[in-house]
Order: structure tokens, then sequence, then C-alpha cells
């Protein structure tokens, strides 16, 4: 037997949680006496040492601001800042450097593509389409440039399991739709859409698809290419990265034809009072400084979530999922919302006579975090019935230890409440 | 921060038998409090004589806090004055937001919110009701917020 062949046929080595976790300097707190059990990754996830390291290790040794000096420092900040487009380049398989464009977050990236995309050629009449799952980042930027435009902004709608019905999506699509915009995974429910599904629905009819990636990115390996998406945006503070920072990705024609969004330097070509003209892409919408200090930071996560493995990664959350689903599904009155066929490591509920933030407040006593709310999702809540839930969020620092004090915690707010 | 001191029986058993729950047709005053964050939220009704009053009552749907709050303070309101409302809201305020707070007279079972300020985040749901009762005696119609 050839050492190759051994090699494929052998299970991967398991995944070391206890030394992962020892990567994660706050993993080691406590809170309220109890070690902390940090189960609110949807909303923002922790950082591993490498990632605090190389903020400081930039600010000590190479800050000067990009793309202006001559200097040794400014060049250096330019490269290590250019570094890390190319490797978010890598990390979502973009052709080219060119549709990488670095923002504030997903948030920011979406109003881009709103105001600067969907914008000039909205008409009277035409609309956007969006699904009953989306954060409220991806709905109020489409109301906006609607109100804007007198465009009109359509809802696809979701079902029980929490799916977004395809036929409804498909019916939806008109000869007036100008976009899609999608998440990938809903930060509510776990959704994880099919979106290949949906792009090649909109793609049929000429229309191009926008996907929130804030959820997606840290778990699943994200390929632009094979998606064949058009535009993708993601925030570096989901994916064990620094909050302030991230992507937007967009076909390079796309992009190309779009008007710049905010203006001031570094955007700009020349400046005359007559008229300005305006950089090359990605530049033309990176006016001002940029967050160069957390780009650099945000590269040590991509390093460090590829050198875990993404695959290995998503595995571990997968088993983490299902355990929890399992827990959590065994006490009396609890009722999952949002039970979808392929769901990312995220449980929503509501545990009947509890109100959601009495449950976090208990939890949060005995060091366990979780998020109790709407999430940004009110219309997800208005589904359901429900005007709040709790979400337990997991990542690959996460314990089946720590789901069992999820548990632990649930059955003592049930009998606080009794 | 002791939970027990945050859910003291008083609270838990005006959360789950809410005294004063339900509309109040007519009313002479109406107010309602949204914690959209939270999904709390409330309407308020007030039936006045003269400058008392008569009756107070609320519905609406929120945590085991603002639940027991709005039913404690419905309790210890009606048949009382528009200043006593104004007293008691004044006393309570400090009893939910300064350390070590002595109330300056007996607020009855309101004192078992003194708990709720070791606990920053929840202050909000115990004052929701408090403002929408000012807002309801002052007669304005904007749904009043504590988030």
């Amino acid at each position: 037997m050839s050492a190759p062949a051994r090699q494929t046929r052998e299970p991967p080595a398991a995944f070391d949680v206890e030394r992962v976790r020892a990567d994660f300097p706050i993993l080691a707190r406590e809170v309220n006496g109890y070690p902390l059990a940090y189960l609110d990754n949807a909303a923002s996830s922790q950082r591993p040492l490498a990632v605090i390291e190389a903020e400081a290790r930039y600010y000590e040794q190479t800050h000067a601001n990009v793309h202006r000096g001559v200097h040794t420092l400014s060049q250096e900040a330019t490269a290590a800042f250019e570094a890390v487009r190319e490797k978010v380049r890598g990390f979502i398989n973009a052709g080219s450097t060119r549709e990488v464009i670095f923002t504030r977050g997903t948030t920011e990236a979406i109003n881009l593509v709103a105001q600067s995309y969907a914008r000039p050629r909205l008409m009277p009449g035409d609309e956007i389409l969006i699904s009953w799952l989306e954060h409220h980042s991806n709905i109020v930027p489409w109301q906006l440039v609607c109100e804007q435009t007198g465009a009109q902004l359509k809802v696809a709608p979701i079902d029980e399991r929490g799916e977004i019905r395809f036929e409804q999506f498909e019916r939806l699509l008109s000869p007036r739709t100008r976009l899609v915009a999608l998440a990938h995974v809903s930060n509510s429910l776990g959704t994880v859409v099919p979106v290949r599904q949906f792009i090649a629905a909109a793609h049929a009819r000429a229309v191009p698809v926008l996907l929130d990636g804030a959820q997606a990115v840290p778990h699943v390996a994200v390929d632009v290419r094979a998606l064949d998406v058009d535009f993708y945006t993601f925030s570096a503070h989901k994916m064990y990265g620094p909050t302030g920072v991230g992507v937007l990705y967009g076909r390079e024609a796309l992009l190309e034809a779009m008007p710049p969004w905010q203006g001031g330097g570094d955007m700009i070509r020349s400046v005359r009072f007559e008229k300005s003209t305006y950089n090359v892409l990605p530049h033309k919408f990176e006016a001002g400084t940029p967050n160069i200090a957390g780009v650099v930071a945000f590269g040590a996560a991509i390093d460090y979530l590829l050198g875990l493995g993404l695959e290995r990664v998503a595995a571990y959350e997968h088993e983490l999922l299902e355990h929890a689903t399992a827990r959590l599904s065994a006490i009396p009155g609890v009722r999952l919302i949002g039970t979808a066929r392929d769901k990312s490591a995220l449980v929503s509920f509501v545990l009947e006579g509890v109100h959601p933030h009495d449950l976090g407040t208990i939890l949060d006593a005995e060091g366990i975090a979780i998020r109790t709310g709407h999430h940004c999702a009110m219309p997800v809540m208005e589904f359901y019935g429900v005007p709040a839930t709790a979400r337990a969020s997991l990542a690959f620092y996460n314990t089946h230890a720590e789901i069992g004090r999820l548990a632990a915690g649930i059955e003592r707010a049930r009998k606080v409440f009794a | 921060m002791d939970l027990k001191d945050l859910y003291r029986d008083v609270i838990i058993d005006h959360n789950r038998k809410p005294r004063n729950f339900g509309r109040l047709e007519p009313a002479d005053a109406h107010a309602e409090g949204v914690n959209p964050l939270c999904g709390d939220r409330l309407d308020l009704y007030v039936s006045l004589e003269g400058e008392r009053l008569r009756d107070v009552r609320f519905e609406g749907k929120g945590c085991a806090i603002s639940v027991a709050s709005a039913s404690l303070m419905t309790e210890a309101l009606k048949g009382r004055t528009r200043a006593d409302a104004r007293r008691y809201f004044e006393e309570v305020h400090s009893l939910l937001t300064r350390p070590g707070f002595e109330p300056s007279f007996d607020l009855g079972k309101l004192a078992a919110l003194s708990g709720v300020r070791e606990f920053p985040a929840r202050v909000k749901c115990a004052s929701l009701c408090w403002h929408t009762l000012n807002a309801a005696l002052a007669r304005r119609t904007e749904p009043v917020s504590t988030e």
C-alpha cells in the first residue's frame, strides 16, 4: 500500500479545541465568577492573539499613511495594506485585487452598492428583490434608495423552517427587477441559503445579485467565481478579525461603470476646481485614510482561519450545532426558531414563560453570553410571532461542555419562573 | 451580582399574575411604551377624576422586570394624585439608578425594584412603564422608549 493512498483514507485529525482556545486570550477570563462561555459569535467573534499582535506590531513598527509618501514607513505600510487585499482576493477567489474594496463593514459595503450601483440606474417602478430573512442592513439601504428613486422593494417570503420559498422568489423576479440582494446565511435563524439556485434564477433574467456574506464567511469557504455572484459583502469582526473593516467584492465590469460613492483623498487622480478625475479600481471607492491597522490585522485573521482549515472548522461547528440542537430541543418549553435543513452553527429559540431578556440575564450571571432580542431582523421575529428570541451562536472555540452549561442554565431559568 | 436580588418573589409574582392588566375604555389618558431592541411594549391607560388617578391599567408584553414594574406601578398609583405620581416617579427613578439610594418615603412593594440597579442593562425595562405614564399624563402621543 502506498503512503499517499493511506493518507487519503485516514480520517482528518481530530479538532483540538483546547489548543485552539489557548489562542484566544479573552476565553481565559471569568465573568461573574464563572469561566466565560462566549456563545454570541454571530454578533461578533473574539480575536486570537495573532490578530491582536499583528495590529500592535503594525503600530509599533510600520505605521504611516498609505499610498502617499516616498518614505520607507509609508511604503511598508502600503505594502502591508495591499498584501491583505491580495490575501482577501485569494480567500474568496476573486479574479483580481481591483475587485476587492475595503469598507468599514458589511453595512457600508451594501450601502455603497445601493448608492453607487442601484441609485443611478433605478427608475420609478423598478424593483429590488430581497427576502424575509434579511438583516436590517440588507433592508434599510434598499428602502432608502427606493425612496430616492421611486423604485419598489419586493420581499420573497420564507417558510416555517426559515427557508426562502424559491418558487415565490422566482415569481417575484419580474421584468422590472434590477437587483437581487440576499443573505448567504441568516443571522437570526442560521439558515444557509442555497444561493447558487437563486443566483442562477436571477441571472437567467439578467438580474445581478448581491450577497450579504457576513454570517457565511466565518464558517464556509466562499468562492465568488464559483458562486458566479456579482457583489459579495462581509465583515472582518465576525471572522476573528478587528471591528471597522469589511469587504465589498464586485465584478470588475460593474465596479468600473459605477461612479464613486464618497469623495476625498486617495480616490482621486487629479483635483481641479473645474473638475476632478478619479482613481482606478479599487481606490476609486476608498476615499480617505482607511483603517490600515485593522486591515493588517484582518490579514492575520485570514491566515489564522486558513491555518485551522475551513473544512475542519465547518465539520467541528456542525458537530456542535447537532449537539446544541439535541440538548436544547430536549428541554420542555423550548421552541427552536429556524429549523432549516442546512444551518450554520446557531440556535435561535424561545422558552415558554420566560422572556429572552430574563433568560439572558440569568445565563449572564453564570458567565454565559448569548444574544437576546430581535437580532436586527424584526421582520423575522414578526413572521414567527415572537417579539424576541434567545440566540446561541457557536464558533470553533466553543465546547460541548459550554453547551451543557447553556442547557443547565435554561433549566434553571425555567425553575426561577415556574 | 445576585440574581435573587433581581428576581425577588414580589417581581416573580407580579410577572406571573400582573395586577390591573387589561385595557381601559374609555381612558382619559393613554400612551404607548416600546423598547424595540428588547421587544418590550406596553399600553398604559389612566382614568382621571380631577387631579386623582382613579384607575391605572396596562397591557402588553415584555420581560419579567418590565411586566412586574408596570404591575407594581399601577397598584401603587391607583387612587393617588398627579402630584403623588410625580413624587413616586422621582423616587423610583433614583431607586433604579443611584447606588445606595434610600427612599424618602415608604415605597411599599416598589422597593423590590432596588435590585435592578445592579443590572444596568435592565434599568430600561423597569423604567419603561414610568416614562409611559408621564407621557400619558402629559398627553404626549409619540410612543415612549427608554432604550
